[in-house]
């Protein structure tokens, strides 16, 4: 290298050097290799276990439970995601300056968050705040105080609100269903969330997709046969007449009679399904499945169908009516003395001596067939939880006044949709249908329809029906301008612990347009209207007019009596709401 | 001799290249699983915002908010007095 070394002699190193660093390189090697064994094979499985924990994560997969649509594909329950704020509360102590701007943003005062805190502090997990929106969650954790987690949750939204509350139902504020269709088809609507392994790099990154660890199980979609705009129509007009009458409560239901799909199913008292704080339990039941009533006058076109039916009477045929006549004990008494009257008269007067002798004509055994064979006393189909049967004694126990009785709809018990049903078959031509609340795959096995009637006697009787809504019926105030209807009202007194009561009734009015072939059948009931007016004449079919006539513009049902639309067109000419 | 060396090497060369290729293709895996992990986020972020914007629909079509604009901003009301001049099927 140097000048100095090339003039200088080379004394050779000793020998020992050599061997030494060499020595030393063998030790080396040695310990190395061993390292290298003890870690590539005795810890082997250790180290990669450490390895994993590093980098592999099981990550959530979310699920969310399943819409619930009308017909039209509108959502009538739909669950978007929402963050729930928790802590750790004895970490978020620690930094007693974060409290402020935390409760801050939480809502809350900071004495009220302190305490929460405190009383907590042995947990590891609190919420403070569920279901909050994604933004307001992210400004919570922008205040950065340690022990504060997000957890992605999802809230149900209802945004047909109280309209369709009871049928819908709610779920709790776990996703949980709790009411109506949520709690019956929970298992059907709930998502299950699933999880995968991944492999992440060392700033987070998802880099490798291993495996679906458990499969997340989406919620399924549930379609409801039900017409959100009808229902909000039913809903509005039901609520204004219980409120206008003073009632207890009411209902509209609608059915296409054609298909057995319920288009509207309505009831006031409701709650907002929206705001669990504010729920009346009476608001809750769906009336129109769970409640039973008696039909009262309601029954009488089908006793008289399946009279006809029968072929024992015909219209033509008259029966000697003197205002009242006695059975047994009972007095079977009409509003007034109508003389001599056909089936017509009958129907259009709501005479409930016409309706006895004839029902005691046919005999107990015919008269409790036609119900049983119109549904009475049977399940609607409709699937909906909670649904009842009814009360239809069997024949054997009725004598001559339960005969008469049950001729004029006292002393049975149906639901609104057995009743709706059972007048659907006299709309569609004598096709009983079972009820149908939901479309598709989450339906239930439907019979097929049965022929109650023949189609000859349905059409009879629908043209007789259209005989109560004239001006010398019952239910005047059911007209619609353009259409034909037909329908019949009832009232019943309602039976309490002392017999019947008769100051509490029902009004009734079942009804259907356009009476040559019925688009929609109408059931309007109101529970305990105040005393001066409670005939479902009076107060119910004004109801029916006013929904009907918006259901058929809606449906774009032509009218079908447009001679009475242009004579009613120039006598309310600047109609408005 | 020499043609049983030249095998050898070109057998280390194609293990060599078949090594380069494994790291590779890991590595292309990686960068694709990372994109198909941005894209499941950009999903559910565009499920909640769906389901935000379907709610806000359904608050905006709300029939009753829909009357209420039509009578009274529109002065729109139900018609009564029509003609039917054909009537479709």
């Amino acid at each position: 290298m140097s000048r100095r070394s090339e003039n200088s002699k080379l004394t050779a190193p000793p020998r020992w050097r050599a061997h030494l660093v060499l020595g030393l390189f063998g030790v080396f090697a040695v310990v190395l290799a061993a390292r290298a064994f003890d870690l590539q094979v005795l810890d082997q499985a250790f180290l990669a276990k450490e390895g994993d924990k590093r980098h592999l994560r099981t990550v959530s997969v979310p699920a969310g439970r399943g819409v619930i649509k009308d017909r039209n594909g509108e959502p009538l329950a739909l669950s978007a995601p929402t963050e729930s704020v928790w802590a750790v509360p004895g970490a978020v102590l620690e930094a007693p300056e974060k409290l402020a701007p935390l409760a801050r943003q939480l809502n809350m005062s900071v004495a009220d968050l302190r305490t929460r805190l405190e009383k907590y502090k042995s947990r590891q997990f609190l919420y403070l705040r569920r279901q909050l929106a994604p933004a307001d969650a992210s400004a919570v954790m922008a205040v950065d105080a340690p022990g504060i987690f997000l957890q992605r949750e999802y809230k149900r939204y209802y945004p047909a609100g109280e309209a369709a509350a009871q049928i819908v139902g709610m779920t709790n504020i776990d996703g949980r269903g709790q009411e109506g269709l949520e709690l019956d088809r929970d298992s059907f609507l709930h998502g299950e969330p699933g999880s995968r392994r991944v492999v992440k790099d060392r700033v987070g990154r998802v880099v490798e997709d291993l495996a679906e660890f458990q499969p997340p199980q989406a919620g399924h979609e549930l379609r409801l046969t039900i017409d959100s705009r009808m229902q909000y129509l039913a809903y509005r007009h039901i609520k204004s007449a219980v409120i206008k009458n003073d009632a207890k409560g009411g209902m509209v239901v609608m059915l296409d009679p054609t298909t057995g799909e319920l288009r509207a199913v309505a009831s006031y008292p409701s709650f907002n399904p929206n705001d669990r704080g504010s729920i009346d339990p009476s608001g809750v039941r769906a009336r129109a499945a769970t409640d039973v009533m008696e039909p009262g006058s309601t029954v009488k076109p089908l006793l008289l169908a399946q009279a006809l039916d029968s072929g024992l009477y015909d219209t033509s045929d008259v029966i000697h009516t003197k205002g009242w006549f006695m059975v047994g004990r009972l007095t079977v008494k009409d509003f007034r003395n109508y003389g001599d009257v056909d089936f017509a008269k009958i129907l259009q007067k709501s005479s409930n001596v016409g309706a006895a002798r004839v029902g005691l004509e046919m005999g107990r055994e015919k008269v409790w067939q036609g119900y049983k064979e119109f549904g009475f006393g049977d399940v609607s189909g409709s699937g909906f939880p909670g649904e009842r049967f009814g009360v239809l004694n069997d024949f054997y126990e009725w004598n001559k006044v339960e005969t008469a009785t049950a001729s004029y709809g006292y002393g049975m018990a149906v639901t609104a949709f057995q009743l709706i049903r059972a007048y659907g078959a006299i709309a569609d031509d004598g096709k009983l249908h079972s009820l149908r609340l939901i479309q598709g795959d989450g339906a239930n096995m439907h019979a097929p329809a049965q022929q109650v009637l023949k189609p000859e006697t349905a059409r009879t009787m629908r043209h007789l029906l259209e005989g109560v809504v004239t001006p010398a019926g019952t239910a005047t105030r059911a007209a619609i301008p353009g259409y034909r209807v037909a329908g019949k009202t009832g009232t019943a007194r309602k039976a309490g612990s002392g017999g019947y009561n008769e100051n509490r009734h029902q009004a009734l009015f079942v009804g259907m347009a356009p009476a040559e072939k019925p688009a929609l059948v109408t059931l309007v009931m109101l529970d305990e209207p105040k005393k001066d007016a409670y005939y479902g004449g009076a107060i119910a079919a004004p109801v029916f007019s006013a929904v009907m006539r918006d259901a058929l513009r809606l449906l774009r049902v032509p009218p079908d009596n447009p001679s009475l639309l242009t004579a009613s067109a120039s006598s309310s000419s600047g109609g408005g709401t | 001799m020499t043609r049983q060396l030249l095998t050898v090497v070109a057998l280390s060369f194609a293990i060599l290249v078949s090594a380069v290729a494994v790291v590779q293709a890991k590595h292309k895996t990686r960068e694709m699983s990372h994109e198909l992990q941005i894209e499941r986020v950009e999903r559910d972020k565009l499920s909640t915002e769906w389901a935000q914007l379907q709610l806000e629909e359904s608050a905006w079509a709300n029939p009753d908010r829909v009357a209420q604009v039509a009578r009274r901003e529109l002065g729109m009301v139900q018609p009564r007095n029509y003609v039917v001049l054909e009537s479709q099927k």
